[in-house]
């Protein structure tokens, strides 16, 4: 975290940084004002860290791949790029050289909003910065164009050799305590924990040996190909602990559609969520207050998380109700404590094989830690990438799915708020964020409230192909004419009602950030 | 650089002042305003030492060491001057500390204790204001504050939101926001974490508890993904108040809103507390036994019936390394799929 403070530049593209991670953002706050680091903010919306930045570039949403390759396009043409770097550690470039021709910053300038003098100097303080850090979140992965608009990100800071050393780096802020975790112990359907590929026979093999069962190498459906597969009626029972899809999903008409079809359904949460009530069996579990384990934060560090208090009444925790489970299925499993699942985790996962709870006090241990006597690893792709060399990867600009017309003139973009957190479970049964922010809301610029003659305040209609909602309607200079946000912590107003769900054919992330809406009183 | 405090030598660094090198040593040197993580203020005048050949008494928290000085913290002449200053602070704050949420936590009181301040030898008028609550988390209790600017440093410092200053001069100085309105900030509490008396509190821990009556547990918050330290205070099952954990942490004594403030859904009368099971369209309580038997049934029927990847699994990002693990461990090797995932997408 304290890594900011390392980097002359800082670049933040698709993460509202001071809301959704703000302690992070301290960190990048203390960079810019008291180390001299230059900070570059792209946003459609003026989020709370342009206060701070050097540059803001409010692209229009779903216009990323053309803004960070217009960056790099001017870093090429201006003969900007690390040579040494892209020689000794890369490969490809000359492949992706011809596919930039087009983004000249003229062009950018068209397809963005940004004004090209603005993309031609953050080009040149990304570029010519010593060390520079890239922040990204959702902006740049909820799209259905998000795995392109990394890889575009990759590209630029493989051009340039940022990274692999303190204060450079491309770092995506992980949005939940302990997504990283979730995805390293193996909650993923083309993965074992350490994401060893479940369709590899060696690595069938060795899971089979070390659990003492049969397993498929059939790659599985993501959580989105579930819904589908659901409402086509392959799916026919689900097994949901701590999710709510039913208000995080987009478009979650489909999505109750798509749940009600199911033959059977358990869901092991702490509250009544959306979700829950679809039910055909609830089971009531435990918060992160009350069990001990581990989490993983967004910079790879496994932290000890401790029980503090008991579950209420007959809830427990989660563990405890999967090995019931399990052994009642016929399952065989036996674990003393939370401790005894790390050291299988160990033994099973390289990353992790260095772990084990008596090391875990104070600040943790950074995977990957291959043994017991590795202190963690700070910084990755130091001498060389996980594939070895970085590879260059042609990246096209293709637009949103939905793009705005007559019918739905606005971009609809949504997100967190300061607030509130995720499916507003936990924040909206808290005393203060509830009185504090009690109700949704549609970001709207003052030109289009005016022209809507719509008062901040007001409650308005907001509508898209899927669903409708009525909410109030926030006039505000965050968001530029034509592009709306709303928050989705909210199940009476549900952002989600509006979205879409056309994934990303790769990583099969739903378009969150960017679907078309209209406004009526 | 060699300086001499309280007759041990000691080598100080270039710029280190002289409370700084004092701590290195191990010698303590009292004090409300000064914080290590904020600009060195010299508010206080508690922390006020004599150093040999001087005149006068300096506030070790803003005086930089100088090669060869010898310091003293502790004489009697300092004593009896920190004596004077805790005085007249406390001849401006309300004696309530037998209903004040500090008590027991509070640095005012401490040095009031060590010092041995009772009677208050310098009656007069005293600031009179009423009690700021109107905002959604925060109790902010004037006539307590002693003007140590920490709420006003750490707004500005650390957060750079700077919602806070001292508005007014002397006896009628105040924190306030623009205009002394109603506290509307970030809420992150960080000037609650630094309030070194009873001035700032959080409003959902009021009455629940004193200090010393608490547990203290260390672990890691359950919002994003930074995985900031914080310290839970518990109270017989309940945790009644969070704070930034002391020990070395990724936020370094920072936390958020949500971090500082959303933690009582634990306790929440809407928890669930027993296994359902849906019953003509209505959820009754049921045994674990019964729960988990019915379920073992459905998805064995089911199993047998459409094969193992007609089941699926949705993990959580929300839950512990060791839940993800068991959970994808039993949707392997005990259903039979590969049909697990969580919401690393949404």
């Amino acid at each position: 975290m304290e890594e900011a403070e390392k980097a002359d530049v800082i670049f933040v593209i698709g993460s509202n940084t001071t809301e959704t991670h703000p302690v992070a953002a301290l960190g990048i706050k203390k960079a810019v004002r008291y180390k001299g680091a230059k900070l570059i903010v792209a946003d459609p919306r003026r989020i709370d860290l342009c206060r701070f930045a050097d540059l803001h570039l409010g692209h229009r949403p779903g216009t990323d791949a053309a803004l960070i390759n217009g960056l790099l396009k001017v870093i090429i043409d201006e003969d900007l790029t690390d040579k040494k770097f892209i020689a000794e550690r890369t490969e490809c470039f000359d492949d992706i050289k011809d596919s930039l021709k087009q983004f000249t910053p003229e062009y950018v300038e068209k397809i963005t909003g940004v004004p090209k003098e603005r993309i031609i100097n953050a080009a040149r303080m990304y570029a010519n910065a010593k060390n520079a850090l890239i922040y990204y979140t959702m902006g740049i992965t909820q799209h259905t164009n998000g795995t392109g608009n990394v890889r575009a990100l990759a590209n630029l800071v493989l051009s340039t050799g940022k990274i692999g050393r303190e204060g450079s780096g491309l770092n995506p802020l992980r949005g939940q305590n302990n997504v990283q975790g979730a995805c390293d112990v193996g909650a993923l359907p083309e993965y074992y924990s350490g994401y060893q590929k479940v369709n590899d026979e060696k690595n069938q093999e060795k899971f089979e040996k070390a659990w003492g069962a049969r397993l498929s190498n059939k790659l599985g459906l993501t959580a989105t190909e579930m819904t589908e597969a659901a409402d086509a009626e392959r799916l026919k029972a689900m097994y949901v602990m701590g999710e709510n899809p039913l208000l995080s999903d987009p478009d979650i008409n489909h999505t109750r559609h798509a749940f009600e079809k199911l033959e059977f359904l358990v869901v092991q949460d702490i509250f009544m969520s959306e979700t829950a009530e679809l039910a055909d069996v609830v089971l009531p579990a435990s918060c992160f207050a009350e069990k001990d384990g581990t989490f993983t934060n967004t910079e790879r560090r496994i932290q000890m998380v401790r029980k503090a208090v008991e579950p209420p009444e007959e809830a427990t925790e989660d563990w405890k109700i999967i090995i019931k489970l399990s052994n009642a299925f016929g399952y065989k499993m036996e674990y003393k404590s939370p401790a005894d699942i790390m050291d299988e985790i160990a033994a099973n996962t390289p990353q992790y094989a260095g772990i084990s709870f008596d090391r875990l006090n104070g600040l943790g241990i950074q995977w990957p830690c291959p043994d017991k006597n590795h202190s963690g690893t700070r910084t990755l792709h130091k001498e060389k990438f996980t594939r070895g060399k970085g590879l260059f990867t042609k990246v096209e600009f293709i637009p949103s799915r939905e793009l705005p017309d007559n019918e739905y003139p606005f971009i609809l973009t949504t997100g967190r708020m300061l607030t509130h957190y995720h499916t507003g479970t936990m924040t909206r049964r808290s005393a203060g964020p509830n009185e504090h922010v009690k109700e949704g809301y549609v970001e709207l610029s003052h030109e289009d409230a005016n022209r809507l003659n719509i008062k901040n305040g007001e409650k308005v209609k907001v509508s898209s192909r899927r669903g409708q909602i009525d909410i109030k309607a926030k006039v505000t200079d965050m968001v530029s004419q034509g592009i709306v946000f709303i928050p989705f912590h909210f199940k009476e107003a549900a952002a989600n009602m509006l979205t879409s769900r056309e994934l990303d054919p790769v990583a099969k992330i739903p378009e969150l950030k960017s679907c078309a809406v209209k406004i009526e009183k | 650089m060699k300086v001499t405090i309280d007759n041990k030598e000691i080598i100080a660094n270039n710029g280190e002042t002289i409370l700084e090198a004092a701590k290195r040593a191990g010698i303590n040197i009292p004090t409300l305003c000064h914080h290590p993580k904020l600009s060195n203020y010299g508010g206080c005048r508690v922390c006020m030492v004599e150093i040999k050949g001087m005149n006068r008494f300096v506030a070790s928290c803003t005086t930089p060491v100088a090669d060869n000085i010898v310091v003293e913290t502790n004489t009697t002449n300092i004593r009896q001057s920190r004596k004077t200053v805790l005085e007249l602070i406390l001849s401006d704050h309300p004696n309530d500390c037998m209903t004040c949420d500090k008590t027991g936590d509070c640095t005012l009181q401490d040095l009031a204790y060590e010092y041995g301040v009772k009677e208050n030898p310098y009656i007069g008028a005293m600031r009179q204001y009423p009690t700021e609550d109107k905002n959604p988390y925060i109790i902010r209790d004037f006539s307590k504050c002693i003007l140590c600017a920490k709420c006003t440093r750490v707004c500005n410092e650390i957060r750079g939101v700077g919602a806070i200053d001292i508005m007014k001069r002397g006896f009628y100085a105040k924190v306030a926001m623009p205009f002394d309105e109603v506290l509307d900030c970030e809420f992150c509490g960080n000037c609650v974490d630094v309030c070194p008396v009873g001035s700032l509190t959080e409003k959902i821990a009021k009455g629940k508890g004193r200090t010393w009556e608490t547990r203290k547990v260390d672990t890691i918050c359950a919002y994003c993904g930074v995985g900031c330290g914080i310290t839970l205070h518990i109270k017989d099952n309940t945790v009644i108040k969070v704070t930034p954990t002391e020990k070395e942490s990724v936020n370094n004594g920072s936390l958020c809103v949500k971090g500082k403030f959303a933690y009582d859904f634990i306790n929440s009368a809407d928890r669930l507390k027993k296994p359902l099971i849906k019953k003509d369209g209505k959820f009754v309580e049921a045994t674990w036994d019964e729960a988990i038997d019915y379920t073992v049934k459905r998805l064995k029927e089911i199993k047998e019936k459409h094969g193992s990847d007609s089941i699926g699994g949705l993990s959580s990002a929300r839950c512990t390394n060791e839940d993800n693990y068991l959970f994808q461990k039993f949707m392997r090797a005990g259903i039979g799929t590969n049909n697990v995932d969580h919401c690393a997408r949404y």
